[in-house]
């Protein structure tokens, strides 16, 4: 194991949302800069809450869980985590443009006073760019397709610039084509950027011929190692690859 | 119309009105809260019982109560473990409820308090002009300072919060907006129809608009001109201000919503 400080380290961790009955129990997980790691699972599994572990968003009820060496969601610098939500929690009344999203990415490093500087708006227009979708930048998000949508919510991840990209259940109403070309997009993201890749979703076929690891949670952690070691009953059948 | 000294302030009192509460409602209406101003203006109604009660300025015991009333739906909604809705429906009939025992308590219901559930042109004053033109000019810049903090706060709460955005901040400040549009607007639509002029420019301009920030340009140009038009058709045709306004609100939206339609199909 590497004397670097990891990107995020969970040691002995529990949780539950009720007391006396536990989600995740006694999970110790470590990812290093550069990992592009798939956590997986069935449904209610605990893979979520654990990906809310990482972002702050809940608290272990035992256990520590550390992000950039820092323990607790509110020490840790936003601007370094990326986070692509469930795409159906952004697609609200309003025409928001893939430009008015991407936008929102850049808050944590600009702040949230007054108009963006032209710097953070070059940024905004590169996180675009890197996607893919420079010539729709300013049609509303609500009138792409599946897959187009989710690179927006990419781009908005990487307007901050993060060096931790967390991805919820990025696959969730994508067609099987788009979810091989985000596949693609990922490993493109972390050889160019460099970034660390989290990517929580119950399909991973989509992912497991680029990812380093495939972390399997059911209450616990039940596989961490490379797909290639994966049980053949554990693989997902909606992809394959030579 | 323009001659009569009442006119003059009704007009220039709802114009800011027009502009302010969509600009506020917007906000409610992204975060699937649109019937909070409905909430809020019956804790105001209870406000401006507790002013005729306590002998002091409804307008001011309306704000008060309004924002007490903000405050505690936000709170309820986010710490209490409470759902939304129920929140809402909590303050909502403890707001009417505390309003019908405080009226009555006062000996008010009269004409005085028909005039701020429906709104008047009549009671328009230079003073409350003023009240209103700072306020609400306080409570514009407010969002325009903010906008793009309080928009990602809107299209995605969790993900901002991971940003480090202070999230539960943003919320306060909407929920005070929310409570000072409904205490300086219910002289001119009434407290019972303050949220419709809240809501229903924006819905409008959610069918025709092309981005967030021309939904959000489209439901201030709506309401402040469903305002003057609501206004200037209440004088002439002698009809009550705060429903007239409304009804031209909702004949907005019917307009746009078929616009749209036909577009589509074009």
């Amino acid at each position: 194991m590497s004397d670097v400080t990891p990107v995020v380290e969970l040691e002995n961790v529990s949780f539950g949302y009720r007391a006396g009955v536990r989600v995740l129990d006694d999970v110790s997980l470590r990812v290093d800069a550069g990992e592009f790691v798939a956590i997986a699972g069935p449904n209610g599994g605990g893979k979520t809450t654990l990906l809310r572990l990482v972002l702050g968003l809940e608290r272990p009820t035992e256990g520590s869980v550390r992000v950039f060496g820092q323990v607790g969601g509110k020490s840790v610098d936003g601007a370094r985590i990326g986070y692509l939500p469930q795409r159906a929690r952004l697609i609200g009344e309003a025409p928001v443009t893939v430009r008015e999203v991407v936008s929102t990415g850049r808050l944590a490093p600009a702040g949230i006073w007054g108009p963006l500087r032209r710097v953070d708006r070059e940024v905004v227009t590169r996180a675009i760019e890197t996607v893919g979708l420079t010539d729709r930048a300013d049609s509303p998000l609500r009138t792409l397709s599946g897959g187009m949508q989710q690179r927006a919510l990419i781009a908005k991840a990487l307007a901050s610039e993060p060096t931790l990209l967390a991805l919820d259940e990025p696959t969730t109403g994508v067609d099987a084509e788009s979810q091989e070309s985000l596949g693609v997009l990922l490993e493109e993201l972390r050889e160019q950027l460099g970034v660390t890749i989290l990517y929580v979703s119950h399909e991973f076929g989509a992912v497991e011929h680029v990812v380093d690891r495939i972390v399997l949670v059911r209450g616990g952690i039940v596989y961490d190692g490379p797909p290639s070691g994966l049980p053949g009953v554990w693989h997902d059948p909606s992809h394959t690859h030579a | 119309m323009l001659e009569l000294e009442f006119m003059r302030l009704a007009l220039a009192t709802g114009a800011i009105v027009g502009l302010l509460a969509p600009a506020v409602g917007f906000f409610l209406v992204e975060r699937k809260a649109s019937l909070i101003g409905d909430g809020l203006g019956h804790v105001a109604f209870a406000g401006v019982a507790l002013g005729y009660l306590l002998g002091i300025s409804p307008v001011l015991t309306a704000l008060v109560a309004a924002v007490i009333g903000a405050l505690t739906i936000e709170w309820l909604r986010t710490r209490g473990g409470t759902a939304g809705d129920q929140a809402l429906a909590l303050v909502f009939y403890t707001g009417i409820a505390a309003g019908v025992v405080l009226v009555s308590k006062a000996g008010a219901l009269n004409v005085n308090l028909f005039q701020f559930l429906f709104g008047s042109i009549l009671t328009v004053t230079r003073n409350d002009l003023w009240t209103v033109l700072v306020l609400g000019i306080g409570a514009l810049v407010t969002i325009a300072v903010l906008f793009r903090g309080l928009v990602a706060t809107v299209l995605d709460e969790e993900g901002s919060r991971v940003a480090g955005v202070p999230v539960t901040r943003l919320n306060v400040v909407v929920a005070v907006l929310a409570a000072l549009t409904v205490a300086v607007s219910m002289r001119i639509v009434g407290i019972l129809l303050i949220a419709a002029l809240m809501v229903l420019p924006v819905i409008a301009a959610n069918r025709v608009a092309w981005s967030l920030r021309s939904t959000f340009a489209l439901s201030m140009a709506f309401g402040v001109s469903s305002v003057l038009a609501g206004l200037s058709i209440a004088y002439y045709a002698d009809l009550p201000p705060g429903g007239t306004i409304v009804l031209v609100a909702a004949g907005a939206f019917a307009l746009c919503s078929v616009g749209s339609a036909v577009a589509r199909r074009a």
